[in-house]
């Protein structure tokens, strides 16, 4: 019995010294949950380099001050293979394992929803970049907003509401069809948002198809389409859907225009559609073309960074970590629980991407959104969309 | 009317690249009683083949189908000797989970080297005519086409030629044949190479059809075409084709007419159907008799 009770002891042993070896300066660390491999890696990488490019800029200044001491702040970031399950399973060793006192992403709903589920029950603040569904900062059970989950952009709600005023007024347009991939949370949600906000708009919405992940071959759905006659075609979908569909749309003879959500934001979408998907119009969080001088500051440092212009969610990653450090900084502790507090309660946060603040009760944040069009092979601005 | 007409061509392109895959599940099956389940991911490496040959140069199209269909043979051929010649004999269930290892092996390589979508370059001029109010490509027409060529070269080998004979042979005994002087490992070979030089001409006509190329496209493709193979009668060429082009009809049909949101349910309750009624699929029969 005495060479199993050796090698236990050296297994705890072990085990104890891999939770040291913290380096000597203070440090905090914070998580990011992303999607760096899978079906939108594009999404993660974007996301990935705006965190980065704050924490860099926090740490070159000296680091964060929480209660008179100076912190280099840490980021650990993971891969969720755009994964429900790997996502809620990344979240699980951020919080248990990894110790991080906020976690930052998932950026798309269908990982972002379960990964709350875990912070909210592990009670680790989480602030959701990108993810517009209302799900995610919602107690399932209850109805009532989650207590440790917040979300750093506008939820599907607004932005269908965005879209269906847009369509309605800017382009006059009383015919919509949508075509949407029903496996996934965002885009339902979307679909089924925008379409009763168009109608109750007093537009028609005249072909509402659907197909699941994965599928390539649209055809049957797009010529069902096509028979209806619709003004324009929205379609909610991530950017590796949308050109493939837009291609193909194109073949059949439809000549409308297509109307997109905030997942059309990656320039991949450009690279893959070329001109098919020229003159279509999408809802948006971010445009590089705002004009606050912060906005322009992050502009110019990204692209010196990174070779090229930040998209939305680089944007949101940007600001995300932006709240989270400005709430550890008025929370004067690093505790999980003055830190949720304190994030509630900021008053306004001036981000790249507009005006921030929460209301009381309420984890989505008040902002504005940004009409964009794909025009000369780039994203232009069209218009802003107040609340 | 030219609804219905434009449907039945969305349908027929379909089929005939769910056709063209199932031929490679048939055929191993119909020699080694195995399913092959990393045809899906050869599937996908026809379609990066054509990536990789067309980055520094613009071969013509045919030279890219060889040279595409010659790389996924040679893929084809190195799985069968590494992975599963060493399993002949073992049970049915290590089999299996060899082959699905070997699909899974591919695909997380490539999605290592290549983890964001890429653009099919336009290797075949696509245009599209309009024929009686129906709208129909240039590259579903020559998908087409070259399907049903390769589909029936392929019902040639087999039917006229030393190789498709042996081929025969091996799925219908496979101990005694080689006491009949055929070299079986060497066939064997030769049909691995042969049904994923085919998965591979599907891949890069899935590519140009659907010009945005992922590593995880053979994944869904392939079961489907998997599927197809089983419902036409698995081992049996003729009945994968049958197969492939039923499934492609079903699905755009049922999109056609009822809600696109029932489309797999109906789809694949109707094949589940046909499997109740016909459970060596419909042109299969009973063990002793295959291909």
């Amino acid at each position: 019995m005495k060479f199993p009770t050796l090698i236990f002891s050296l297994a705890c042993i072990a085990a104890g010294l891999s939770g040291c070896g913290r380096p000597s300066e203070p440090t905090i660390r914070l998580g990011l949950n992303v999607e760096l491999s899978g079906e939108m890696p594009s999404v993660g990488a974007s996301s990935k380099n705006g965190a980065q490019l704050y924490v860099d800029k926090i740490n070159e200044a000296g680091g964060l001050e929480v209660g008179g001491v100076k912190y280099k702040i840490e980021l650990a970031s993971r891969d969720n293979g755009a994964k429900a399950d790997q996502a809620a399973a990344i979240a699980q060793r951020l919080i248990s394992q990894e110790n991080v006192l906020m976690m930052i992403g998932p950026n798309s709903s269908a990982c972002a929803i379960p990964a709350a589920e875990i912070a909210e029950s592990l009670q680790c603040v989480m602030i959701a970049p990108w993810s517009t569904n209302p799900k995610t900062t919602q107690n399932v059970t209850t109805g009532k907003p989650k207590e440790y989950v917040f979300r750093g952009c506008f939820t599907d709600v607004f932005q269908a509401e965005a879209l269906a005023k847009f369509a309605r007024n800017d382009l006059k347009i009383s015919r919509a069809a949508i075509l949407y991939d029903v496996a996934s949370e965002a885009p339902n949600g979307q679909a089924n948002l925008f379409k009763t906000t168009f109608e109750r708009f007093g537009g028609k919405v005249t072909a509402l198809e659907t197909y699941t992940t994965g599928d390539r071959d649209f055809s049957a759905q797009l010529t069902k389409i096509r028979a209806s006659e619709p003004e324009v075609l929205f379609l909610p979908a991530y950017y590796n859907d949308v050109p493939l569909v837009a291609q193909q749309a194109r073949r059949q003879g439809i000549t409308i225009p297509f109307l997109g959500s905030d997942a059309w934001s990656s320039p991949e979408i450009i690279k893959l559609g070329g001109q098919d998907l020229a003159g279509s119009y999408f809802c948006n969080h971010y445009s590089t073309e705002i004009g606050l001088p912060e906005a322009k500051a992050f502009v110019e440092a990204y692209t010196a960074k990174f070779g090229q212009a930040p998209n939305d969610l680089a944007a949101l990653a940007y600001d995300s970590l932006g709240l989270a450090c400005e709430s550890i900084r008025s929370a004067r502790k690093l505790d999980r629980k003055a830190v949720r507090d304190a994030l509630s309660k900021i008053p306004k946060y001036e981000g790249v991407t507009g005006l921030f603040h929460f209301d009381e009760g309420n984890p989505d944040p008040v902002k504005s959104a940004c009409i964009l069009q794909i025009k000369d092979g780039k994203f232009s601005w069209v218009a802003n969309v107040n609340p | 009317m030219e609804y219905f007409a434009q449907q039945f061509i969305n349908a027929v392109q379909l089929g005939s690249i769910y056709a063209l895959i199932a031929l490679g599940y048939a055929m191993v099956y119909g020699v080694l009683s195995m399913i092959n389940f990393a045809h899906g991911d050869v599937f996908m490496l026809g379609a990066f083949a054509c990536l990789l040959l067309t980055r520094w140069v613009t071969p013509p199209f045919p030279v890219v189908l060889v040279a595409a269909m010659g790389a996924t043979a040679i893929v084809g051929i190195l799985i069968e000797r590494l992975a599963y010649r060493p399993l002949r004999g073992a049970p049915k269930a290590s089999a299996i989970i060899t082959a699905l290892s070997c699909g899974l092996v591919i695909q997380n390589t490539t999605l290592s080297l290549s983890p964001y979508p890429q653009p099919m370059p336009a290797i075949l001029a696509n245009t599209t005519h309009q024929v009686a109010g129906v709208s129909i490509s240039s590259i579903q027409i020559e998908i087409i086409v070259i399907s049903i060529g390769l589909m029936v070269g392929l019902d040639l080998l087999i039917r006229r030629t030393f190789f498709g004979i042996s081929m025969r042979a091996i799925s219908f005994d496979h101990t005694s044949v080689p006491l009949m002087g055929v070299p079986v490992n060497r066939i064997i070979s030769l049909t691995f190479a042969i049904g994923a030089a085919l998965g591979g001409a599907a891949g890069l006509l899935y590519g140009l059809a659907y010009p945005v190329v992922g590593a995880t496209m053979g994944m869904l493709v392939g079961w489907k075409a998997f599927v197809a193979a089983v419902v036409g009668g698995i081992g049996n060429i003729r009945g994968a084709v049958l197969g492939g082009f039923i499934l492609g009809l079903v699905e755009i049909m049922s999109v056609a007419v009822l809600p696109s949101t029932y489309r797999d349910l109906i789809a694949y309750s109707l094949l589940l159907v046909i499997l109740i009624f016909k459970p060596y699929g419909l042109l299969g029969s009973a063990p002793n008799q295959k291909v």
